[in-house]
């Protein structure tokens, strides 16, 4: 499956800050085929650092979706059945309008002139494609991590426009812990002086700083096991201690790769613009009570947790589902046995296609 | 799938999905009712009743694999415990609470009984009759915890920690003030209706709750 990314573009978008944007594009892909009554269509929401390209093999780059193991002929979101939809989100750098992105007024990018964004106005952003495509009514929506905010944001926004929804390893409000790594993350970014207060468009971008900030977002999205497992504590390519602070580890030489990696393909100012969206996050919108916000909310639940996932604990998946459950919502809840930690939403799939496509498939029996 | 077997004025009951409870339970559930199934499984009496009497299903299980598999039959489950689950349930939320041969597993059987009263309008309860004879007659001949066909675990590894017999389950009824709307007495596929609390293996019995006080929901 060759996929192609597309752009739509709307006049402007109302921010929750007060802030407007103008214009605003958004890049998507789509995968399957939408049925003549337009029922079939789900979104797919990514996490923090994805992008449109979920699914299929990229026209531009011949590299498989983030989300490949999962969508596709046969797959948990089965092509052959469902219309899928991925976007990239408002303030990323794949696509999407974002603080690289070109102000008008200035004819220069964006960089910390940049309206500050959160989860909700990712969301709007994502409901005015979904209309431009004709869909009034997606079957479902779907996504892990910052993905499964936005599909509690998409659920509790737009209750009659959601059959179901599938939030997976995340929360509905960002914890002190999950504030505190992303802010070492972007205090990591903003000390490297090439950072340059955003304006290094034209010059050197804070590689330094990102890839810092991106190896301990990998440490929190891996768990104790599964790096013991993945490394131990072998020597890269040596076979006693260096007695230098070169590399000696595995562990060190994976996430400076992973450090390394990640700074040719992601925006050191969108990492704080959409990690700041992240921190934000709170479903209740400070009224801390997740039942008023709740109310009126009709939509079909899948929540996931995983067992090993630190970061995104189960217990925030589960204090989703018992408000639902006293609600007397329609909720299914499971707590998928992984080593993988956080990243056990993308990697560990098996279990995860089972319970997937059942709810899917229940949820287009039911709606019919 | 098969169709609920008439049972309830027959010598011999059906058997559905394999077992004879749940042809009992099959045939009670009125059609388009809500249903709540603790300790559901793999959610197949769930999915049959909601193919079959267009009832709207939830389930709760304890079992990860179990759970997963059932949510992947389509079934609504929520994996947890029946002891700490039944408390975020508003009253009266369902029509029929299920309890299929669980209550001798759950470590406050009485919560969970009360729970599911004030959860359901009814509360459907079968268990595993222990004042049988062959479960008695195994005591008395060995002198050890009965081991028999119903209760074929040894002591040290059953996941049963509340024995009790239809003596047993009515006294709790008279005493707790609630009522027995119907009840089903089963050996094998077999109904029986003389000393049941000898002769029967397992008990099927629906209940209703006191409704003058349910218990107010905090949220």
């Amino acid at each position: 499956m060759i996929v192609e990314t597309q752009l739509a573009r709307f006049d402007s978008i109302a921010l929750e800050s007060g802030a407007c944007l103008a214009p605003v594009e958004v890049a998507y892909q789509t995968y399957g085929s939408l049925n003549a009554a337009k029922s079939n269509a789900i979104l797919i929401l990514h996490a923090f650092s994805g992008d449109a390209h979920a699914a299929g093999i990229a026209h531009e780059t011949g590299k498989p979706g983030w989300w490949d193991n999962m969508i596709g002929p046969g797959k948990a979101f089965d092509t052959d059945k469902y219309f899928m939809i991925c976007s990239n989100v408002l303030g990323g750098c794949q696509g999407s309008t974002g603080p690289a992105s070109i102000n008008p007024e200035t004819g220069c990018p964006y960089a910390m002139a940049f309206p500050v964004i959160t989860i909700g106005d990712m969301v709007r952003l994502q409901k005015m494609l979904v209309d431009s495509l004709g869909i009034t009514r997606l079957l479902a929506v779907a996504g892990g991590s910052m993905g499964g905010m936005q599909a509690l944001e998409w659920a509790v926004t737009y209750p009659d426009h959601v059959v179901a929804a599938i939030p997976i390893a995340t929360t509905a409000r960002h914890s002190p812990q999950q504030i505190a790594f992303n802010e070492v993350g972007r205090q990591a970014i903003m000390a490297d002086p090439d950072w340059s207060e955003g304006n290094y468009y034209s010059g050197k971008p804070p590689a330094r700083g990102l890839a810092v900030a991106r190896m301990v977002g990998h440490i929190t999205y891996m768990s104790d096991e599964s790096m013991r497992e993945k490394f131990g504590r072998r020597l890269r390519e040596k076979e006693k201690f260096g007695f230098d602070f070169s590399v000696d580890f595995e562990v060190e030489s994976y996430l400076r790769y992973r450090g390394s990696q990640f700074v040719n393909r992601f925006d050191a100012n969108s990492y704080l613009y959409i990690s700041k969206a992240e921190d934000y996050f709170d479903l209740t919108q400070g009224s801390g009570s997740l039942a008023d916000t709740f109310a009126g909310v009709k939509t079909r639940f899948l929540v996931i947790s995983f067992s090993s996932d630190w970061l995104y604990p189960p217990y925030q998946s589960q204090d989703i589902v018992r408000v639902l459950r006293r609600r007397n919502q329609d909720v299914a809840y499971c707590e998928l046995p992984s080593n993988y930690g956080h990243d056990a939403f993308l990697v560990d799939v098996a279990e995860q296609t089972d319970v997937v496509r059942g709810f899917l498939a229940s949820t287009a029996r039911e709606r019919v | 799938m098969d169709a609920a077997p008439e049972t309830a004025h027959r010598p011999f009951v059906g058997e559905l999905l394999g077992r004879s409870d749940f042809a009992i339970i099959g045939e009670i559930v009125e059609p388009k009712s809500k249903v709540l199934d603790l300790g559901c499984g793999e959610g197949e009496l769930l999915a049959w009743l909601a193919e079959n009497k267009g009832v709207e299903g939830r389930g709760v299980e304890l079992s990860p694999a179990k759970a997963q598999r059932a949510i992947a039959r389509g079934v609504s489950v929520y994996q947890g415990d029946i002891d700490e689950c039944l408390a975020d349930y508003p009253d009266h939320a369902f029509d029929y609470v299920l309890l299929s041969q669980t209550l001798q597993e759950t470590r406050q059987p009485l919560e969970v009984l009360r729970g599911m009263l004030r959860v359901g309008r009814h509360a459907v309860v079968a268990f595993p009759n222990f004042g049988h004879w062959s479960v008695r007659l195994s005591m008395l001949a060995s002198g050890q915890a009965p081991k028999t066909r119903l209760f074929p675990y040894d002591w040290y590894d059953s996941p049963n920690i509340h024995f009790l017999t239809i003596e047993d389950f009515d006294a709790l009824v008279r005493k707790e003030g609630w009522t027995v709307e119907r009840c089903f007495y089963l050996s094998g596929r077999r109904r029986v209706t003389l000393f049941p609390n000898l002769t029967a293996e397992v008990a099927v019995y629906l209940v209703s709750g006191n409704r003058a006080s349910p218990t107010i929901q905090e949220s």
